[in-house]
Parts: structure tokens; C-alpha cells; sequence
């Protein structure tokens, strides 16, 4: 398959670009939800219009009422997203909550899908424990009882975990902490007895949450997959969502990258544009690389997740590396460009730079994923 | 089945057949690919087989045109060509100037029987051909070129000095940048094509850091060039030089760029070379910038094949898969500790690899430098103000 967008994709491409331009805008939304300080991170309103645009199910099966599109298709809207700064439930709930259960049971499925396609409802994913992305030791517990289970420990960077209605929480039901197996998925509701909130306001203006389960008592019900099984299916919740936040890190440092090359062409210093030093021109020309073979590597990524390759897991660390490096540059390169108005709050670039940190913890930084692509590698 | 399919079972089935063993072994250097040439020894029977089946197929340029000696592809089937002998680890069966920059180029701006003639010679391997740009007071500033072709009638005269001629002392022919006009700069330069054992050319190989002389410089004097020898239109030579420099920086950055497959941490470890963590983290690191120049290889290349994606864009895979090659002798370097600094043991292969980590060196500076790529860039892609 060849590496760009086929017709329909395309069309999807300018549906998106021009509707995320046009309604998910950084004064509209990110400045707008920041200053009136909003406890949800996000504009219910947007979320309402993403379902109206045919985006919220995009990745869900036609059967469930979704579109059954790709990581292709997701990727497009995310892109979209990264370039406009939009704060939206899109990653967390359309892409990590739907492929969490995208094989659920009938009753899970009924009881969370429609409300996130319709807008209505908003999904949070509870894997990390602690400062940083290491998945592969979870901690958090969940013991039998009776018919159900009984849910204790910490989960942290919960991304909008008090906007949501349901918490997908990966939680150990038998096992030590770093075991490969032992691990259970669970769709935890937001008003389950024993779940605690502390939600706090991050570097971007997104809201995340510090979690604690209580001994929080849940049935048998709200099992995604099997029990002691849920590793592989996290796995595939977390390609799912780095390669999202790839696609995302991409549009971000392509938005970047646009207000600051557009500074370098009506900033003038020394009576003479400050895009015409060579200085200048050679970074920016470098940027421009890295970013090209950023959003090469995050298509890549997703044509091999959307076909499932076996080479998908390997390709999907490459991408969140890569989109990651290039996005860190775009931001450090267009604020320093960009000189002491750089610094200010009113320009945009500094927001882009905010966004670029948070994404680039989210689901493993470039050293989490250069060493995961070490380990898939045999070294 | 679909027709591409069937395309693949018969090319795999062709390969398995034709290919033979010693030829899917990878190639460690230049002197392991296959010239081709008047004066080409062969470094063994099977790479003589190995061009002589595929040249009879076509296969050497499986995308030109079957009455110029190709085998006809679409982009679809060559990519798949491609993707078959990567699968097999299959050698190029000819590496050639004619075919990555002097082909390309007549292809566009030749006439019928220029096309008939040197592709054909040139996808059968009997022309070797090198490529006369470079002066030594026109490096980057190539336009600035002197060496000039007096107009006779029916023929050039020429007189001038060429460097970093590759390979000129094992070239047959060769393809120059000549002077036909002292008053125009940019339209005052013809592409000229002519034998290299003309009288009056004469070669003299240039010893580099690395100990080895890929390349000349090469000296006119007097050399007759007949008028027909001219690929496009009296003057105009800049236009094909330009054209076919964008062919030199795909194939620099496809052959001493960053486009390898294969982890370079996997082969350090299985060498056992990768104990010191901070250097493993590095090499890591380099890795994923390196698989991402193997996505970044296959999208532009199905992008050149449908004429999407901007003209400069060989510009920047130059420069980003020379810069990455560099890195990665860099790396290898490091990893191999005082044994890569043996320069003519057995063991080492006479210096193998401190040779090439020096060859390296001129990835970035040859076929235009980094900087001059980073100056296009900014100008054509970017179009930042006065660049």
C-alpha cells in the first residue's frame, strides 16, 4: 500500500482540517476553556459536534454503530487536533476506549459505546502508576469476590479520568506486579462506591486525575475480556493510543512549525527579514526534515496496525519516538525563532510547546520507546 | 488472485531460480557490487550469471522501457521487483551511474536514437559511465564551471579539468558539464557525452583519508567531441544537470545514506559490542531515527512514482540519509573499540570498517554538501525569504 492518502482519506483530510480550523481553534477552545478555567479540559459542546461529524465512532465496528474505519482515518482527525491545540475527549475516549472494547461483551459494549459516538459520554483509560509510563508493572489490584471483584490501588495521569463516565482500568487479579500475565481489564463507573478524584490542571490545561480505588466493588459485568488474560488486549489498547498521540505529536509539530517559519517571514531585524539569515534558514530546513520523516513514519505506522502486522508493535515505537523527537524540536526550535515574544503568553508558540511536553509523557516518552524498540529488536 | 499477485509468485519463482546463492549475500563494500564495463573482472562466476540473466530479462532496469533494455514495470510491479529481492537479500545485479543518473536523464531529454543506444548499453552493463561535474574552482558553486568546448563545426573542442571524478581511471565513458558559451552563465553550459579513451582525456586518482581512490581528477586536453554527442539543446545543459542531480541525491541518499535495513543495535549485540548501557541507549536511539528513514525512503518513492511530493524533496532525503550514515559508522566506530582502528589486518579485512567510517565523511559533502541541500530546502520547499 502505498505511503499517502487515497481519495477517500483525502476527503476526509479537508472534511477535518477545515472543521478543527474552523470550530476546535486555539482562541476558541484551548484559550478559551484555559481562562474561564473549566474543570473538564474540554468543551462538551465540541465533543458534541465531533459525533455530529461522523468522528466520535470512527473506529468502531459498523455492527456496534460505528464506521469501522482505521488508525489511518483516526490519525487524520489527530493530526487535525495536534495542529489546532483542540482539547477533546478524541484520543482517550474514540481510539483507546473504543479498541478496549471493541471485544467486549454485548452488555459492556451497550452500556458505554453509543454514549461516546453520540457525544454524550466520555471514556477514560487508568494504566499508569506513578511519574512515569511503565506499564509493565501494575500493582493495582483486583481480588475476587463472589460473583465480582473488589478494585484497590493508585492509578495516575488519568487524562480527563473526572470528565468521564466510565475509568478503563488495568488491574492486576492474580500475580506479582511485573508478571506478563495476571493482568484484567475493567470498565469502572464514574460513580462506583470508593473511587477517588484528585484532579489537577497540567502544563497544557488539561485536566488528569490521581485515582484511588477503595475497595471499590464491581461485578462480574464490567470484565473487558478475560480475566487474568488482559494483556494482550492492553497492548492493543496502548498501540492504539501511542500511535494516536504520535499522530498527534505530528500535527503539533506541523503546526508549529508554520507559525514559526511564517515569523520568519514578517519579523524584521537588522532593517532585513530574519528568515533571510542562513542561520536561521538551515534549522528551520532541518525541522522541516525530521517532521517529513515523522508523519512518514506515523503512516507507516498506521497502515501496518490497520493491517495487522506483525511488524505493527515495533513500527508503532518507532513512530511515538520519532513524532516525538520531531515534535520537541519544532517547539524548542519555533520558541527560541521566535525570540522574546516567544516567551510571552499571547503568542500561540508557547502553547505548542506545553502541548508537545504533555503528549510526549503520555504513553512513553522517546527513551521509553527507543528501548522498547531495542527489546523488539533482540538487544 | 490479482494481477499484482500473480506478478509477485512469478518474480519470487524467477528469483529462486536465477539468483544464485553467493548473490544474496550482503554487500560489505564497493568492491563487492557489479560494475559492468569494457574492463569489469568479475569477482566471481555467479555475479557474471547474475547480470547476464537479469540484463537478458531486463531486470537491471526493471522500470525503462523494453525497447531500451528494460523490462517494461509499472511502479506498481517494481516496487514489488523490489520488495522480492530485498525479501531474498538479493544483490543489485548491476550498480551503475548510467543507470541511477545518466539513464534518468536521457530518458528525458534524449533523442530516439541517443535512448536506443547508450540505455541500451547501459542496462546491459557493457558502458561503464562517470560523471564529469565537479572543478576545482566549482565545488558547491558548481554553475561557476570552466572547462569549455570550442566550437569546430562539426565538433567540440575541448580543454579543462574535472575532480571527484568517481571511478574516471575504470570509466569507459563519461558525461560532462562543458563551457559552449563564456558570456552566459547559467545558459551557457552543454551536457556532453564521449569516450574516455578519446585522445587527450587522461585520469589521475586521488588518494583520500580513507586510503582508497574512488576518485580522479580528470584532465581534457584537446578532446574531440563530435556534435551528436550532446544530450538536449546547445546551451541548455543546466536544465539536464539539474534534473540528473536530483537522480545523484536519491541514490546517495538510498546507497551511502541512511536506508538499511536491518537494526544496527541487533548486529552490535550479536557481536557482543553493546555492554556499555549508555552506548546501547545511543544506539537505540539512532535506530529509531533510522527506521524512520526506511519510511521516509518508501514514501517518497511512492510519491516520485505518481509525481506527488515536491520537486526539492531529493534534496532533503540527501541530506538526511548521508547525515544518518555518518552517524552510523559513527556508532559502529565506538562499538568496535581499538579493533576498528586495525588498518590492514587480515582479521579486520584490511580496515574494513575504519575505511568506510572515512568514506562516510563524504556522504554529506558529495553530490551537493548538507549545507548546500539545507540552502535548497529553504529556497525551493520552504521559500524563505532570500534564500
Amino acid at each position: 500500500m502505498p505511503l499517502y492518502h487515497n481519495d477517500d482519506q483525502q476527503m476526509l483530510a479537508d472534511t477535518v482540517t477545515g472543521f478543527l480550523a474552523e470550530e476546535g481553534g486555539i482562541k476558541k477552545q484551548l484559550r478559551h476553556l484555559r481562562d474561564t478555567n473549566c474543570q473538564d479540559g474540554f468543551a462538551h459542546a465540541l465533543w458534541k459536534q465531533f459525533s455530529e461529524m461522523g468522528l466520535t465512532g470512527m473506529l468502531a465496528a459498523e455492527t456496534d454503530g460505528g464506521l469501522g474505519m482505521g488508525h489511518v482515518e483516526a490519525g487524520i482527525v489527530l493530526k487535525e487536533i495536534g495542529r489546532n491545540l483542540t482539547p477533546s475527549p478524541f484520543l482517550t475516549s474514540s481510539v483507546m476506549g473504543v479498541t478496549a472494547l471493541a471485544d467486549a461483551s454485548a452488555d459492556l459494549k451497550g452500556r458505554w459505546l453509543p454514549r461516546v459516538i453520540a457525544g454524550e459520554g466520555v471514556l477514560a483509560v487508568a494504566i499508569d502508576e506513578g511519574a512515569k509510563h511503565r506499564p509493565e508493572r501494575i500493582a493495582c489490584r483486583a481480588e475476587k469476590a463472589g460473583n465480582g471483584f473488589r478494585l484497590s490501588g493508585r492509578k495516575d495521569f488519568v487524562v480527563q479520568g473526572a470528565s468521564a463516565d466510565a475509568i478503563i482500568v488495568a488491574a492486576r487479579t492474580s500475580g506479582s506486579d511485573g508478571d506478563a500475565d495476571g493482568l484484567t481489564l475493567f470498565a469502572v463507573p464514574k460513580d462506583a462506591a470508593g473511587v477517588g478524584h484528585n484532579s489537577v490542571r497540567l502544563v497544557d490545561s488539561a485536566m488528569a486525575s490521581h485515582i484511588t480505588f477503595d475497595n471499590v466493588e464491581l461485578d462480574g459485568g464490567s470484565v473487558i475480556g478475560e480475566v487474568d488474560g488482559g494483556r494482550a488486549l492492553l497492548n492493543k489498547v496502548l498501540n492504539a493510543g501511542r500511535l494516536g498521540a504520535a499522530a498527534e505529536q505530528a500535527g503539533v509539530a506541523s503546526g508549529a512549525f508554520d507559525i514559526t517559519t511564517n515569523y520568519l517571514r514578517t519579523r524584521k531585524q537588522f532593517g532585513q527579514l530574519i528568515g533571510e539569515f542562513q542561520a536561521l534558514q538551515h534549522r528551520a530546513a532541518h525541522l522541516y526534515s525530521e517532521i517529513e520523516i515523522a508523519d512518514a513514519t506515523v503512516i507507516k505506522a498506521q497502515q501496518l496496525l490497520d493491517a495487522g502486522s506483525e511488524k505493527a508493535e515495533l513500527m508503532v515505537a518507532v513512530a511515538k519516538a520519532k513524532a516525538g523527537k520531531a515534535s520537541s524540536l519544532a517547539v524548542r526550535e519555533g520558541v527560541q525563532m521566535h525570540g522574546g515574544v516567544g516567551m510571552t503568553d499571547e503568542f500561540d508558540i508557547g502553547l505548542y510547546m506545553k502541548r508537545d511536553r504533555a503528549l510526549a509523557e503520555f504513553l512513553g516518552d522517546q527513551f521509553y520507546h527507543a528501548q522498547k524498540v531495542a527489546e523488539l529488536s533482540g538487544y | 488472485m490479482s494481477d499484482l499477485d500473480t506478478f509477485r509468485q512469478e518474480i519470487r519463482a524467477w528469483l529462486e531460480e536465477n539468483c544464485p546463492p553467493e548473490m544474496r549475500e550482503p554487500v560489505r563494500d564497493d568492491d563487492d557490487a557489479c560494475w559492468g564495463g569494457r574492463n569489469f573482472k568479475f569477482k566471481n562466476e555467479a555475479q557474471k550469471q547474475w547480470l547476464e540473466r537479469c540484463a537478458a530479462k531486463g531486470y537491471t532496469v526493471p522500470d525503462w522501457p523494453k525497447a531500451y533494455g528494460g523490462a517494461g514495470m509499472s511502479a506498481a510491479e517494481a516496487k514489488i521487483w523490489r520488495e522480492e529481492m530485498v525479501r531474498i537479500n538479493a544483490r543489485p545485479p548491476l550498480s551503475s551511474f548510467g543507470i541511477w543518473m545518466l539513464g534518468p536523464a536521457l530518458l528525458k531529454f534524449g533523442t530516439e536514437e541517443q535512448k536506443v543506444h547508450y540505455l541500451s548499453q547501459i542496462a546491459r552493463g557493457e558502458i561503464r559511465w562517470c560523471q564529469g561535474y565537479s572543478e576545482p574552482g566549482s565545488g558547491s558553486d558548481l554553475v561557476s564551471l570552466q572547462t569549455f568546448g570550442e566550437d569546430k563545426g562539426d565538433h567540440w573542442v575541448v580543454n579543462g579539468q574535472k575532480i571527484w571524478t568517481s571511478y574516471a581511471d575504470k570509466a569507459d565513458w563519461i558525461f560532462c558539464l562543458v563551457r559552449t558559451d563564456k558570456a552566459n552563465k547559467y545558459q551557457g553550459i552543454s551536457f556532453l557525452l564521449f569516450d574516455m579513451t578519446t585522445p587527450g582525456v587522461s585520469t589521475k586518482p586521488i588518494k583520500l583519508i580513507s586510503g582508497n581512490s574512488p576518485f580522479c581528477e580528470t584532465f581534457f586536453d584537446n578532446v574531440v567531441v563530435p556534435k551528436d554527442q550532446i544530450v538536449g539543446q546547445l546551451n541548455r545543459g543546466w536544465d539536464v544537470a539539474k534534473y540528473l542531480l536530483g537522480h545523484e541525491r536519491e541514490m546517495i541518499s538510498a546507497t551511502g545514506g541512511g536506508d538499511r535495513a536491518g537494526s544496527l543495535g541487533a548486529s552490535l549485540a550479536r557481536h557482543g559490542a553493546l555492554e556499555d548501557p549508555v552506548l546501547r541507549g545511543q544506539v537505540a536511539l539512532f535506530d529509531v531515527d533510522a527506521l524512520a528513514f526506511t519510511c521516509m525512503s518508501e514514501k517518497f518513492m511512492d510519491e516520485v512514482k505518481i509525481g506527488r511530493g515536491h520537486p526539492a524533496q531529493p534534496n532533503m532525503m540527501k541530506y538526511a540519509g548521508t547525515e544518518l550514515n555518518k552517524q552510523r559508522l559513527e556508532l559502529l566506530m565506538s562499538a568496535g573499540g581499538s579493533t576498528a582502528l586495525e588498518w590492514d589486518s587480515e582479521e579486520t579485512e584490511g580496515g574494513a570498517l575504519p575505511r568506510s567510517w572515512l568514506r562516510t565523511k563524504a556522504n554529506s559533502i558529495e553530490g551537493g554538501t548538507s549545507e548546500v541541500m539545507l540552502n535548497v530546502i529553504s529556497k525551493r520547499i520552504l521559500e524563505l525569504p532570500g534564500a
